[in-house]
C-alpha cells in the first residue's frame, strides 16, 4: 500500500515507484472540501478570458461578439457610410469585467479590422502572429522575473475565432494559409459567418467540404485531435469535431415571437432565431466556448502553446519576431554554442589529442 | 504593413452590464473537474522526537493504517524518512506523502538536528525549481513534492517550549507552514494545558518564530479561522484502537481511570486540528508554500547565482543577458581547465618516456655484463673441455696398449690348456 523511499530524494526518483491501489476510506477525512476550497479561492481571484475574432470586414464579428456575451462589447457594431475602411491591418483591443451569479470575468476582445480586405493579402497573417507571441513574450519576461508577482497578469489569447465568408463551395487559399499558420500557436476555431445566406443542404455540403479541405491541409483547429487525453474527452471532442465548423448567425436586436423575446434577424421573409438550433448553431458555438470548454482552451494556451513558444524562445531567440524586451542574442550565441560544442566533448577529446602526441615524440 | 495596437489603459475596464444569462458561472465547476482529473497532491512533514506519536497522529487523521515500524532511539543522526500513499474519497484523489523525522532529539549533540530538515525542504524547492528553469518542461503533471504543512510535534511537559524545538522552528519558519501541536496531550490535566498553551504561544512571539496564520480574509472561512487560531497550539491525542463508548465504536484511549475520546472535543483538539488542516485550509497551505515559501526560495537562489532584476544603471536586465554572461564564463573556466588537463598530461607523459629511457638503459647495461659473464664461462667451461678430452684420450691409449698386450698373453696360454685339456677328458676320447 505504501512506498518506502529513503529521502532526501528529489521527486524524480519517485515517478519510477510503483504506484500504490488507492485505498478507500470512509468519508470522514474531508479531503472533498478541497473541491470547495479550490472553487473560493477561484471565485475571488477571479478569472481572465481573452479572445481574438478574425476575418474579412462585414462578416459580423462584432455583432458575433456582442451576441455571445450578451452586451455592447463594441460600441459601435457596423462602421457609419463616412468612415474609410481601414488601409492597413490593425489590431483592436477592448477589456471589460462582466459579472454572473458573483463570478467575475475580465473579458478582453481583440479585433482584426482590415484583415483581408486589401488587393495584395500577402502576409497578412504576420501582424496577428506578432501580437499573439507578443502576449506570449510578456508573459515569459513576466515569469522569469526574479521578484515576480504572485498572479501573472495574463493577456495571452486563448482562442481565436476564425470567420469563414459563406461562399458555398471550399476554404479560399487566404484561409488555409491564415488556418495553417496559426494552429500551431494558438486555438483556432472556425465558424461560417453569416450563415444565414446559406440553405440546411448547403450548409452541410459546405461543411463537409471545409473538413475535408482541413484534413488534407493537416489544420488542427480547437479541439485537437493530439491532446485528447481520456475517452470521455475523446467521445465529447469528436462530436464537436463533427460539428465544426459551426454555421453562426450573429444579431443584437430583439425581436418578438411566439410571445417570446429573442434575439434574431428580420427579414421579409421570416425571422432567424439566433437560439435556436433549428435555424444556426451560435448555441453550440456558445457552449464550446463558454460554458463547456472555457477552462480547457485556458489550459491548452497555458501548457502547450505557452510552453511551445517558451521552447522556441529560450533555443533559438534570434528566429522569432521581436516583442518588448527582446535581447540579440544571434552573434554571441552561434560563437558560444560552436565552442560550447567543442567544450562539452572538451575532456575526452583532450585525452584523445595528448594520447596521439606521445606517438609522434617516440 | 503597419500594425497599430489600440488598447485601452487599465483604468478604463468598466463593467459591462449583461442583457441575458451568458453562462460562464460554470467556470469554478470546469476548474474543479480539471484538477479532480489531474489528483491533488498533499505532503506533510512531522517533526517531533522519537515515541511522541507522530505516526499514530497520521494514522488517525487519515483514518487509515499507514505500516511502519516504530523507530528505534539509536539513530547517530537526524534522518529523513518519506512515504507516499494515494488515499481516495468519492472522486477526489489525493497523493499524500508524510515526511518523518527519525532520530530526532535522540543524539547527545543535538547541534545538527535542524540541518537535515532543512536540507530536505531546500533540495524540494530546489527540484520544483529546476523543473520550472528547464526549456522542455511539464510543469502541469509534475508531481510536486515541497512540504505543504510541518506538524511541530511539543512534548507535552507542562512547562515551556524546550531550547530545541525553538532553534529548529526559528531555522523552518521560513520555509515551510509551521503548524505546532501538543502531543500526548492527554498527559496534562485541563488547567495546566491552558497555561502551557499560553506560555508556548508567548515564547514563539517573543522570539519571532512566524507560524502559519489562519487565513481571515475571506468571508467563508474568516469566521472559523478566527475562533480556531485561538486554541492553538492544538493539543492533540492520537489513537487507532476503537473503544465501544455507549452504542457506538470511537476512537479512543483507554486507561483504568477513564476512556479519553480521540474526537471529542471537550477531551482534545483533534477534531480541530483535522478541521484546519484539512477541511478549511488545504488548499491555502497548497497556495501559501508555492506564492510565498517557494517564491522566496527561488528569489534567494537566483541572486545566490548572480541573476538581477535591474542592473546598478536601472535599466532592465534581461534574464539572457546574464545567462550569457555566465555561459561564457563557463565556457572560458571549461578551456582554462583543458589547457591545464592537457598540460598536465604532456608532463607526465614526458616524466614516464625519461623513466622509461633510464630503465632501458639500465636494462643494456645489464645485459652487457650478463653477456660477459656467460662468455667468460663458456670459456672456461671450454678448456676444461679440452683437458677432459685429453686426458681421455690418454687414457684411451694407455687402455688399447694394455688389452693388446694382455690379448697377445692370452692367446698363447689358451692354446696351451686346449691342449692339455682335450687329452685329460675322457669324455672327449670315448665320444
Amino acid at each position: 500500500m505504501d512506498t518506502l523511499k529513503e529521502s532526501p530524494s528529489p521527486c524524480s526518483s519517485r515517478h519510477n515507484s510503483p504506484r500504490p491501489a488507492p485505498c478507500e476510506m470512509p468519508a470522514t477525512v474531508g479531503i472533498e472540501a478541497v473541491l470547495d476550497q479550490l472553487k473560493i479561492k477561484a471565485m475571488k481571484m477571479g478569472f481572465e478570458f481573452n479572445i481574438m475574432v478574425v476575418g474579412q470586414s462585414g462578416l459580423g464579428k462584432s455583432t458575433m461578439v456582442n451576441t455571445l456575451f450578451k452586451s455592447k462589447v463594441w460600441k459601435s457594431a457596423l462602421p457609419g457610410p463616412g468612415v474609410p475602411t481601414p488601409q492597413t491591418l490593425q489590431l483592436h483591443s477592448v477589456s471589460h469585467v462582466i459579472e454572473e451569479k458573483g463570478l467575475k470575468l475580465k473579458l478582453t476582445v481583440t479585433d482584426t479590422p482590415g484583415f483581408g480586405d486589401q488587393i495584395n493579402n500577402d502576409k497578412c497573417w504576420e501582424p496577428i502572429l506578432g501580437y499573439i507571441n507578443e502576449q506570449y513574450e510578456q508573459y515569459l519576461q513576466e515569469e522569469i522575473l526574479i521578484t515576480r508577482q504572485r498572479h501573472i497578469p495574463d493577456t495571452r489569447v486563448h482562442c481565436c475565432v476564425y470567420f469563414v465568408p459563406p461562399t458555398g463551395h471550399c476554404l479560399r487559399p487566404l484561409d488555409i494559409e491564415f488556418l495553417q499558420r496559426l494552429c500551431q500557436t494558438v486555438n483556432v476555431v472556425p465558424v461560417i459567418a453569416r450563415a444565414d445566406s446559406l440553405t440546411i443542404e448547403e450548409r452541410e455540403a459546405f461543411r463537409s467540404r471545409i473538413q475535408k479541405d482541413l484534413k488534407s491541409h493537416c489544420i488542427d483547429v480547437y479541439p485537437q485531435k493530439r491532446f485528447d487525453e481520456d475517452p470521455n474527452d475523446k467521445i465529447l471532442n469528436s462530436k464537436i469535431r463533427e460539428r465544426i465548423p459551426f454555421a453562426v448567425v450573429g444579431a443584437d436586436q430583439e425581436h418578438v415571437v411566439n410571445g417570446r423575446c429573442v434575439l434574431g434577424r428580420k427579414t421579409n421573409w421570416g425571422i432567424i432565431e439566433v437560439e435556436n438550433m433549428a435555424h444556426c448553431e451560435f448555441p453550440l458555438l456558445r457552449d464550446l466556448l463558454i460554458r463547456s470548454h472555457l477552462q480547457d482552451l485556458k489550459d491548452i494556451t497555458h501548457n502547450i502553446h505557452y510552453e511551445n513558444y517558451r521552447v522556441v524562445r529560450l533555443n533559438e531567440s534570434h528566429q522569432l519576431p521581436r516583442g518588448p524586451g527582446w535581447v540579440n542574442l544571434a552573434p554571441v550565441s552561434l560563437a558560444s554554442t560552436s565552442a560550447g560544442q567543442v567544450t562539452t566533448s572538451g575532456p575526452s577529446k583532450a585525452h584523445k589529442r595528448a594520447q596521439e602526441e606521445p606517438k609522434y615524440e617516440f | 504593413m503597419a500594425v497599430a495596437v489600440g488598447r485601452p489603459s487599465n483604468e478604463e475596464l468598466r463593467n459591462l452590464s449583461l442583457s441575458g444569462h451568458v453562462g460562464f458561472d460554470s467556470l469554478p465547476d470546469q476548474l474543479v473537474n480539471k484538477s479532480t482529473s489531474q489528483g491533488f497532491c498533499f505532503n506533510i512533514l512531522c517533526v517531533g522526537e522519537t515515541g511522541i506519536g507522530k505516526s499514530t497522529l497520521m494514522d488517525t487523521l487519515f483514518n487509515t493504517k499507514f505500516e511502519s515500524d516504530p523507530a528505534t532511539h539509536n539513530e547517530p543522526g537526524v534522518r529523513l524518512k518519506a512515504r507516499s500513499y494515494e488515499l481516495q474519497e468519492s472522486n477526489v484523489r489525493l497523493k499524500l506523502t508524510i515526511v518523518d523525522t527519525v532520530g530526532f532529539g535522540d543524539q547527545i549533540n543535538k547541534d545538527d538536528s535542524y540541518k537535515p530538515i532543512v536540507e530536505y525542504i531546500d533540495a524540494q524547492f530546489e527540484a520544483y525549481l529546476q523543473e520550472e528553469l528547464k526549456i522542455k518542461r511539464s510543469l502541469f503533471n509534475y508531481h510536486d513534492t515541497r512540504i505543504h504543512a510541518c506538524l511541530y510535534f511539543i512534548a507535552p511537559t507542562g512547562h515551556s517550549l524546550k531550547s530545541l524545538d525553538l532553534v529548529t522552528m526559528k531555522k523552518l519558519d521560513s520555509k515551510v507552514n509551521i503548524i505546532p501541536i501538543i502531543a500526548k496531550a492527554d498527559t496534562i490535566a485541563k488547567n495546566e494545558l491552558h497555561k502551557f498553551k499560553s506560555k508556548i504561544m508567548s515564547e514563539l512571539v517573543s522570539n519571532g518564530v512566524q507560524i502559519y496564520q489562519f487565513p481571515t480574509d475571506e468571508e467563508t472561512v474568516a469566521e472559523i479561522n478566527a475562533t480556531m487560531s485561538v486554541h492553538l497550539p492544538f493539543a492533540v491525542v492520537g489513537s487507532t484502537e476503537e473503544v465501544k463508548i455507549g452504542n457506538k465504536m470511537a476512537k479512543a484511549r483507554q486507561y483504568p481511570w477513564g476512556v479519553v475520546q480521540v474526537e471529542n472535543e471537550s477531551h482534545c483538539d483533534f477534531v480541530k486540528l483535522r478541521e484546519m488542516l484539512i477541511r478549511v485550509n488545504m488548499e491555502d497551505l497548497r497556495e501559501q508554500t508555492h506564492a510565498r515559501h517557494y517564491e522566496l526560495y527561488r528569489r534567494c537562489k537566483l541572486e545566490e547565482m548572480g541573476f538581477k532584476d535591474t542592473d546598478p544603471d536601472s535599466k532592465p536586465f534581461s534574464l539572457q543577458e546574464t545567462y550569457e554572461a555566465k555561459r561564457n564564463e563557463f565556457l572560458g573556466e571549461l578551456q582554462k581547465k583543458e589547457e591545464e588537463m592537457r598540460q598536465m598530461f604532456v608532463m607526465r607523459v614526458k616524466e614516464k618516456e625519461a623513466e622509461l629511457k633510464e630503465a632501458e638503459k639500465e636494462l643494456h647495461e645489464k645485459f652487457d655484463l650478463l653477456k660477459r659473464t656467460h662468455q667468460e664461462e663458456k670459456k672456461k667451461v671450454e678448456d676444461k673441455k679440452k683437458e677432459l678430452e685429453d686426458e681421455v684420450n690418454n687414457f684411451q691409449k694407455k687402455k688399447a696398449a694394455t688389452q693388446l698386450l694382455q690379448s697377445q698373453a692370452q692367446q698363447s696360454g689358451a692354446q696351451q690348456t686346449k691342449k692339455d685339456k682335450d687329452k685329460k677328458n675322457p669324455w672327449l676320447c670315448t665320444e
